[in-house]
């Protein structure tokens, strides 16, 4: 049972830690530069980005479990029950966050440092990054935001993942099987490992709020 | 300046190569897997858990095993996202292989359905042989009663003895009727839910002996072999990504030995199925 | 520094109408007038911050083309400074060396050394920037606007709001940055005496014109317009 915990426990790690750094590799600077600038529908797309934050995660699993089956347009790659679709699925979920979450924090700093940092003679990527280190406590917030919401969710990791032992068997979809089988105290444990994972991230992540990044 | 965009373009290229490295692992690690879909309350009893193994070291392969609801898992084997189904619902089996999507299927084991209730048994249906006749004592008598609700082979036997005992399921299962539950959920679940309304249901026999000591409040009212059978069968799924794999797992299922294994399996020391292949 | 013939409305309402300006090297010229008539919006149009409806921007023999990264190297070579200055969440040290590693320069420790002791803030220099006072930051924010020694500066009611002995430092070192560097600096500012005080030039901006210009003596003294001449005495211009 122990070697069973810690193998869930990694998995679940990879998969969410996978999910959060890709969505927000891409989120971030997307938020950025959408809190940057002024352009065409900027109001419809933060609406949009923000309604997204509300996305059923187990409706992400089904779209991505659609695309991955065999009958669906990626079949042929055979991802399907396998961690990398449960990625895939997760990234979903974390990237509305990230992005919505960078755009708003951007957005409140942008005007006085976008200034600032022209005035003394940065060029548009030097004040990109210098919006955003200013903002990095809103942002590394999003990230944590969109991790917790990765770590914690079943919904999309049940279906395209199929909670199957060794493989793609996760805390939480673990969590369900437990408390399906009642085992309740066995379930709440791995609640309690969950939880310490994420708090385990969130130490690291707050790491880089504090001491922020060089230009 | 461009020192930092030189670093950011290197992260972003080991990104791609740490996504595209998953996914070529993950597609040249598919050769050698077999898909199986069953249902929860199969899975849940732990006989795969300690069969599945040997057939995995006797054929070098890894078994996958996706444990959902009993349409789900036809769904899956509809879509080529199983190779092999492992289920207990016989005439949506024949239909399943009718339609083409299955090549054949075979009996595997069976176990039976039961009928529990509270102790003190309001409805008074103790020792009926008949389970049409006692759906209808508990319709008469307004008794509470939990349903799985959820399309799975206990529910759909459960909906076949209602419409025996002549009934329109979708009167049962109508909003005014207060005494019956539609749960949705699977069989611990619903069992334990009737463990807390003092609530008849009907279940299969594995799994109410696995948790007897929590619903300790039900016991086992009806019992019939005849009527109530609840029949596995295995079905080698039309599309199956290597389709003899999956006909060698179904005549595993039916070999001598594994059908020993499959009548020598207890939990808490029950004999959970019957091999019948 | 050359402002010529610039127009700039904003929403229907015409702020700026043809007027322009121009400052030398080494000429302190202080722009005054009544609040609201458009002495920032100059400020900001002659830092390349804000494009003109009209007219151009010239800054030693190059127009400003306002379009995004285009106008780089001019710019570096200005500073703006406002009223209340944004402190970047580093230290003091590290927000006045910023211009600095944006262009990649060398003697980073030098300047920075050289321009926090004009502005009295060497012993401050590893304070967090957010925790100082207002003071203090428009210290600062001087030296962190001349640390690259900018050909021109550009001040926006720098002291305003100040007590007594920040308001005399600061005014000796743009006094100092003008002579050493020989820069051009244009002063916006509500404080006539200030005006009077280190301006080497003033001019009167009203109705979206310079209405007059010249040595500070002179328009304090001998205006030729009347309205200088009412508002250098306090009264109410149109």
């Amino acid at each position: 049972m122990a070697a069973d915990l810690l193998h869930v426990t990694l998995l679940s790690m990879f998969v969410s830690v996978s999910a959060t750094l890709l969505a927000s590799a891409m989120a971030v600077p997307l938020g950025t530069i959408m809190g940057l600038r002024e352009f065409r529908g900027k109001e419809v797309v933060r609406t949009v980005t923000y309604t997204l934050y509300g996305f059923p995660p187990v409706v992400a699993g089904l779209l991505i479990y659609l695309m991955l089956s065999r009958q669906g347009p990626l079949g042929s790659l055979n991802l399907l029950f396998t961690p990398t679709a449960m990625i895939l699925a997760q990234m979903v979920l974390v990237f509305p966050i990230v992005t919505g979450l960078t755009m708003s924090s951007v957005s409140e700093v942008a005007k006085d440092v976008k200034e600032t940092a022209m005035t003394l003679g940065a060029d548009r990527w030097q004040t990109a990054k210098t919006v955003l280190n200013e903002a990095r406590i809103g942002v590394i917030s999003a990230v944590m935001v969109g991790f917790g919401r990765a770590i914690a969710e079943v919904g999309a990791v049940i279906i395209v993942g199929g909670n199957i032992k060794w493989h793609t068997r996760v805390l939480t979809t673990a969590i369900v099987l437990e408390t399906r089988r009642g085992n309740f105290e066995y379930a709440l444990v791995l609640g309690v490992v969950l939880l310490s994972v994420a708090l385990m991230v969130f130490l690291v992540l707050k790491r880089y709020q504090d001491k922020g990044i060089r230009i | 300046m461009k020192e930092a965009r030189k670093k950011l373009l290197v992260m972003l290229v080991v990104l791609v190569l740490i996504t595209s490295g998953l996914i070529a692992w993950r597609i040249t690690a598919s050769e050698d897997v077999l898909r199986l879909a069953t249902t929860t309350s199969t899975y849940d009893s732990g006989l795969l858990d300690e069969i599945i193994p040997h057939f995995e070291e006797t054929y070098d392969v890894r078994v996958k095993i996706i444990a959902v609801g009993t349409k789900q898992a036809l769904e899956l084997g509809r879509r080529g996202d199983a190779d092999v189904l492992l289920v207990h619902a016989p005439e949506m089996e024949e239909g399943f292989v009718e339609e083409g999507h299955g090549k054949y299927r075979y009996d595997v084991m069976y176990n039976e359905f039961v009928l529990v209730g509270p102790k003190d048994d309001p409805a008074g249906i103790e020792g009926m042989d008949d389970p049409t006749e006692a759906f209808e004592k508990v319709y008469d008598d307004q008794a509470i009663f939990c349903s799985r609700g959820d399309g799975s082979g206990t529910h759909i036997k459960e909906m076949n003895i209602w419409e025996k005992a002549g009934f329109d399921y979708n009167e049962i299962d109508d909003r005014d009727n207060e005494w019956y539950r539609s749960f949705g959920q699977g069989m611990g679940d619903t069992l334990r839910n009737a463990h807390e309304l003092d609530a008849y249901t009907l279940t299969d026999e594995a799994t109410y002996l696995s948790i007897k000591d929590e619903i300790d409040d039900l016991i086992i009212h009806v019992k019939n072999d005849s009527a109530m059978l609840n029949q596995y069968g295995v079905i080698p799924v039309n599309g199956a990504v290597h389709p003899e794999l999956a006909e060698d797992f179904a005549d595993w299922m039916i070999s001598q030995e594994v059908q020993n294994m499959i009548d020598d399996y207890t939990e808490e020391g029950e004999k959970l199925f019957t091999a019948n292949a | 520094m050359k402002g010529e013939d610039l127009c700039k409305s904003f929403e229907d309402e015409v702020i700026l109408d043809d007027l322009s300006i121009s400052v030398c090297h080494g000429e302190l010229l202080a722009i005054i007038g009544p609040s609201g008539v458009g002495k920032t919006t100059l400020l900001r149009i002659l830092n390349g911050l804000l494009p003109p409806d009209r007219g151009k921007v010239w800054l030693m023999d190059e127009v400003l083309k306002f379009e995004n990264d285009s106008d780089l190297e001019a710019r570096r070579k200005m500073a703006l400074l406002s009223q209340e200055p944004f402190p970047l969440s580093k230290t003091v040290w590290d927000n006045v060396a910023y211009p600095l590693r944006l262009r990649d320069e060398d003697e980073v420790e030098e300047r920075v050394t050289d321009a926090l002791e004009h502005v009295n803030l060497l012993e401050m220099a590893d304070r967090m920037a957010n925790n100082l006072s207002s003071g203090e930051l428009q210290r600062m924010a001087f030296a962190r606007a001349t640390v690259f020694e900018p050909k021109v500066l550009l001040l926006d009611e720098f002291t305003a709001h100040l007590d007594p002995y920040n308001i005399t430092v600061l005014e000796d070192a743009v006094e100092w940055y003008v002579d050493e560097k020989n820069a051009a600096v244009v002063m916006v500012t509500h404080n006539l005496f200030q005006a009077k005080r280190i301006s080497h030039t003033t001019a009167l901006l009203l109705e979206k014109q310079i209405v007059e210009r010249g040595k500070t003596e002179k328009i304090f003294e001998e205006p030729e317009d009347d309205r200088t001449q009412g508002f250098v005495n306090g009264e109410m211009v149109f």
